[in-house]
């Protein structure tokens, strides 16, 4: 198997350790990966705000220079895989968007016939790869640790289709077939608000807050997530969060880092240090 | 602000033209089947922070009152989830009627001042536009700089716990092409959405 990995800004920046523990999983699953050639951003939701025709100009280069590539796309980040796919939907249903969106790749001398896949590691490793193959693949089973598998809310909705939309599995699968404890999180695609932690913290605090508490109160030791956002949001405001309302502190992880550690992957190669919640302490004595 | 707020809406309040021109975009067709069932409220993690919720706001903007939707908090603490598209049993993608009007309220000048994101939008675009792509933090102190400096100095702690994690970016991100983008981009730079097709009808 091999793909072009479209890591998206976050998994360049605040995100970094998404990175780091998705590429050793891969590897150890001999997925094959090379960075998608000089991508850029995929125009996300800020940028849908302000010029819809720009922002599917701007999503549909990194398309073009992956068709280019012919590979499937690969792209770990939630928004980038909902605009995408987004981006593709809209340059098929109407033909005033493909004409613009055309014309305009053939300005910056690129050409797009509408032949990529996006998809999303975890439909991969869920799907394609397969529960049985990674269960062959654990050295570590995470054998005690009672997760709560925090989707939110762009992975599941609208575009995508290898899951629920209202309560998806193939995370809660995935912990499984590594040997953890998956409690039950009713709130796993309640959004986290987005930028909102940032704007106007007194409601996206508030949001995150509720997803916090939800998870300790269900007995979590550790979130695990898939978005850069939702990990960023949720890891890095919990100081705040315990001087506004309640201690709700719960580290968050993303499920490539347990992979990783389910596979026997130093600690040190996956990035666990970046957590500004450290997850050490939920880990210790169950990895 | 006069402590006495208008409870009903007049005839001549309306922009008749306003729903045709959202309805114009792409994805928001189905703006005038709504059958006002509130789901869109009911599911919205933001409904009851806003001043109109989802489902008043399709009503007011496909009655055409413009001023009461450009204006709203509605448009910009959607922070597309889009769980009111899903569940919408009309199919009606409001997701993308809300993008509409955040377009159309940018380009108007006539979105809600005092709250960030309309600006976080902006210098996202713009920064976009430039480099190809965005460096979270740098996003951020430019926000908080033209925005609301106290915010900023309250984020301090949490800019230095990036930094000793490592998830500080200290110089701006760019792609190779930028050219490139720059002629991918041009015939619309000048802010050319949907809306402003839809007004010449």
């Amino acid at each position: 198997m091999r793909y072009s990995y479209f890591p998206g800004c976050s998994l360049k920046g605040t995100g970094k350790a998404y990175e780091e523990s998705l590429l050793p999983v891969l590897k150890a699953l001999d997925i094959e990966v090379h960075e998608l050639e000089d991508w850029n951003c995929c125009g996300a939701t800020a940028y849908m705000a302000v010029d819809e025709s720009a922002a599917l100009k701007l999503s549909a280069r990194n398309l073009a220079i992956a068709e280019k590539a012919k590979d499937e796309v690969l792209a770990p980040c939630s928004a980038c895989y909902l605009v995408l796919r987004k981006t593709q939907k809209y340059i098929q249903e109407y033909p005033k968007v493909g004409g613009e969106v055309r014309q305009a790749l053939q300005n910056a001398g690129l050409e797009y016939s509408g032949n990529v896949e996006v998809k999303h590691p975890l439909d991969i490793l869920v799907n394609k790869v397969g529960l049985d193959a990674i269960k062959k693949r654990v050295k570590k089973p995470l054998t005690g640790l009672k997760v709560a598998t925090y989707y939110g809310c762009q992975i599941v909705r609208p575009y995508s289709a290898f899951d629920n939309q209202a309560r998806p599995v193939a995370m809660d699968k995935l912990m499984e077939a590594l040997g953890a404890t998956v409690v039950h999180y009713p709130l796993k695609t309640r959004c986290c608000g987005g930028s909102l932690t940032g704007t106007i913290s007194d409601v996206g605090l508030r949001l995150v807050y509720i997803l916090l508490k939800e998870a300790r109160k269900n007995g979590a030791d550790i979130i695990t997530t898939l978005c850069p956002l939702c990990q960023f949001n949720l890891d890095a405001f919990q100081d705040q969060i315990k001087s506004r309302y309640d201690d709700v502190t719960t580290p968050v992880v993303y499920f490539t880092q347990l992979m990783g550690l389910a596979f026997g992957i130093p600690e040190s190669e996956l990035g666990l240090k970046r957590n500004i919640v450290p997850a050490e302490p939920a880990l210790a004595g169950k990895v | 602000m006069s402590p006495f707020k208008q409870q009903i809406r007049y005839e001549s309040q309306r922009d008749l033209r306003f729903a045709d021109e959202i309805m114009a975009t792409p994805g928001c067709e189905d703006l005038g089947g709504c059958i006002q069932c509130g789901t869109c409220s009911g599911v919205c993690p933001l409904s009851i922070y806003m001043d109109h919720t989802p489902r008043n706001i399709i009503n007011l903007a496909r009655a055409g009152f413009k001023d009461d939707v450009l204006t709203s908090n509605t448009i910009w603490l959607c922070a597309s989830c889009y769980h009111c598209t899903v569940e919408c049993p009309k199919s009606i993608k409001i997701t993308d009627i809300m993008y509409a009007l955040k377009q159309r309220a940018i380009k108007d000048g006539v979105y809600r001042r005092g709250i960030p994101i309309p600006v976080l939008a902006r210098e996202f675009f713009n920064m976009v536009r430039r480099n190809g792509r965005v460096t979270e933090n740098w996003l951020a102190t430019i926000l908080y700089l033209k925005t609301d400096w106290l915010a900023m100095l309250k984020m301090g702690g949490l800019g230095l716990k990036l930094i000793r994690t490592g998830r500080f970016s200290f110089t701006m991100d760019h792609i190779e092409g930028r050219e490139q983008l720059r002629k991918l981009l041009e015939p619309s730079s000048n802010n050319n959405t949907s809306a402003s097709q839809g007004a010449k009808q």
